[in-house]
């Protein structure tokens, strides 16, 4: 029989603000346990929760991303359930009445587009971690995380398969990460995603019976783990067992998924509207003022790439990944000036490949680059202009990384000037020419192949200052005479 | 519409409460007679009106995202029954 999978994921975003959702404590990661804990993310008897105005704005912001309704009114709710790193008792959360509904976001798989539905989003606090080492039989508690803003965005049931769920997933990644409402980390838990996976016979209009995958922090382990999940639910119905509904864990050293069996009871959380908290208006007016500032997404700014730099699709794609990358790329265009075509693909290929590759050696954003935009435009110019072939280029772009200076300091100091002078580069030829009299009988021969053996020598004798185009040309002309 | 004693027994379960079985029936009857009144609630004809989320006819203040808090865990542990290394020790939830 041909099975069809159904996957929806819900993904927990933290928010990126620099205190938590109903407390003025920080939420800045990596800190001594408990040491960001107020007594508001403890529980303490008598605090009460006060909204934090960024979250809101953030929330308001990923809606109009997603093309969503924003909900003029929503209301938090107590969602209750035991565990020791909610200290109290329940989780305040957004249930019946979300802040964000009914969105969408367009993924691309294997070149076919596909619109997968947003059901909701909404707004609820973080809890705290449990640490299970050994502290003399008992379990310690972190709570610093507990009440960090998190926004839960649920997709529908819309994927189909493993492919289309991390299509999906860094299409999500990539938009909260270019809005700036969230820092993407996925080791540190800033994004993390549940996936709810079930199989059908295909054709079938009635949805299977789905399990719960759950807290997977990777995009590698999330393909994994559903196509694990799939294969697993598939088996397990041909061999005529059947499906539970339950929470899974993944385990990436053994990829499988395993049952939770246990840990839970029923889930019944008892939702209620939290009576510490009013119900959440937001304003027409507020909503149109982020209309406004809503920077361009990337999926136009991929289109505008295409359009406006004439680049190739991949190269779009690659720079628009990252919003500091394109704004890094649009700016050193702009320095570079020059016959636009050109420069733009020049641009590209030297983001994507040489600016690209010394940032990752050196670890850093490329928000942070030793060579900022203007200062490679200096360098690109140069070789626009034709005074720098690509391989004085990368000698300057290294030390330019090193701090020796801007590109035209750098090729004074070296005199690194490319070599266009055709009488000078004729004299270097004839040099060659008359020093291998075999090869070029053996070239006229009609070894052919020796051509790339003089361009060599040529190169080499110029200290690679020789324009290459220019030798290639005169080197034919001269062989051929 | 009338609670089990099993349904009585979930629900104490669910709020971690240890109800003792000789006190099962009384509660039975008492949470049984509030969701009689919620029963003769729903048979009120509510279509078109708006639910109430919260009793005062105001919404929710925001506050500027702010660190405020300094760090007490010094003296919220002070109260804890058990602290190591900064956490806070709670008996064992898995295993």
């Amino acid at each position: 029989m041909e099975w069809e999978a159904v996957i929806g994921l819900e993904v927990h975003t933290q928010l990126a603000t620099k205190s938590k959702i109903f407390s003025g404590a920080a939420t800045a990661y990596g800190a001594e346990p408990n040491r960001q804990a107020c007594a508001i993310d403890l529980g303490l008897p008598g605090v009460l929760p006060v909204l934090n105005a960024e979250a809101v704005r953030m929330a308001v912001m990923l809606g109009l991303a997603i093309d969503a309704t924003v909900a003029r009114r929503s209301v938090f709710a107590r969602k209750n359930y035991f565990y020791p790193d909610l200290p109290k008792g329940y989780q305040i959360s957004q249930y019946e009445l979300p802040v964000v509904a009914r969105g969408h976001l367009d993924i691309l798989v294997d070149g076919v587009a596909k619109r997968i539905g947003i059901t909701r989003a909404h707004l609820e606090e973080d809890a705290g971690k449990s640490l299970h080492e050994d502290f003399q039989g008992l379990s310690g508690i972190d709570l610093n995380r507990a009440g960090t803003p998190l926004l839960e965005i649920v997709s529908e049931p819309d994927l189909r398969s493993a492919q289309e769920a991390v299509a999906y997933l860094k299409k999500l990644h990539q938009l909260v990460v270019w809005l700036g409402i969230c820092d993407g980390n996925m080791q540190e838990g800033s994004f993390r995603c549940d996936a709810n996976v079930s199989v059908r016979p295909k054709g079938q209009e009635q949805f299977g019976t789905r399990a719960e995958i759950k807290n997977v922090n990777s995009f590698r382990f999330v393909e994994r783990a559903i196509e694990y999940e799939i294969e697993r639910q598939i088996e397990l119905i041909e061999g005529g067992g059947r499906v539970v509904q339950e929470t899974r864990l993944y385990d990436p050293d053994r990829d499988e998924t395993r049952s939770m069996r246990g840990k839970e009871e029923a889930n019944d959380y008892r939702y209620f509207p939290d009576p510490d908290l009013l119900p959440l208006v937001i304003e027409d007016s507020f909503i149109e003022q982020l209309r406004a500032s809503l920077p361009e997404l990337p999926q136009a700014a991929f289109a505008r790439f295409v359009r406006d730099y004439g680049l190739p699709d991949y190269d779009a794609a690659t720079l628009t990944a990252e919003r500091a990358t394109a704004g890094y790329y649009e700016a050193l265009v702009a320095a570079t000036g020059g016959e636009a075509r050109l420069c733009a693909k020049l641009c590209a290929n030297w983001v994507m490949g040489d600016l690209a590759a010394a940032l990752n050696r050196a670890g850093l954003p490329i928000g942070e680059s030793p060579v900022p935009a203007e200062a490679l435009a200096g360098l690109l110019g140069r070789v626009l202009d034709g005074t720098l072939s690509g391989k004085l280029a990368k000698e300057v772009f290294g030390a330019m990384w090193a701090g020796e200076g801007t590109a035209d300091a750098i090729i004074a100091a070296r005199g690194l000037v490319q070599l266009t002078d055709s009488s000078a580069i004729d004299t270097l030829i004839d040099d060659i020419l008359a020093a291998s009299p075999k090869q070029g009988e053996q070239y006229r021969a009609g070894q052919d192949k020796l051509f790339g053996f003089f361009v060599g020598q040529v190169m080499k004798a110029s200290k690679g200052k020789a324009n290459p185009q220019q030798v290639n040309e005169r080197l034919l002309a001269r062989l051929k005479g | 519409m009338s609670m089990g004693p099993e349904q009585v027994a979930a629900t104490a379960q669910l709020a971690r409460l240890a109800l003792r079985a000789e006190d099962v029936p009384a509660v039975a009857g008492k949470l049984s007679a509030i969701l009689d009144l919620v029963e003769q609630m729903n048979a009120v004809d509510t279509a078109g009106i708006v639910p109430m989320a919260h009793p005062l006819e105001l919404s929710q203040r925001l506050r500027a995202d702010a660190v405020t808090e300094s760090d007490r865990r010094a003296d919220f542990q002070a109260i804890a029954p058990q602290t190591a290394d900064g956490l806070y020790l709670v008996p064992r939830v898995l295993e």
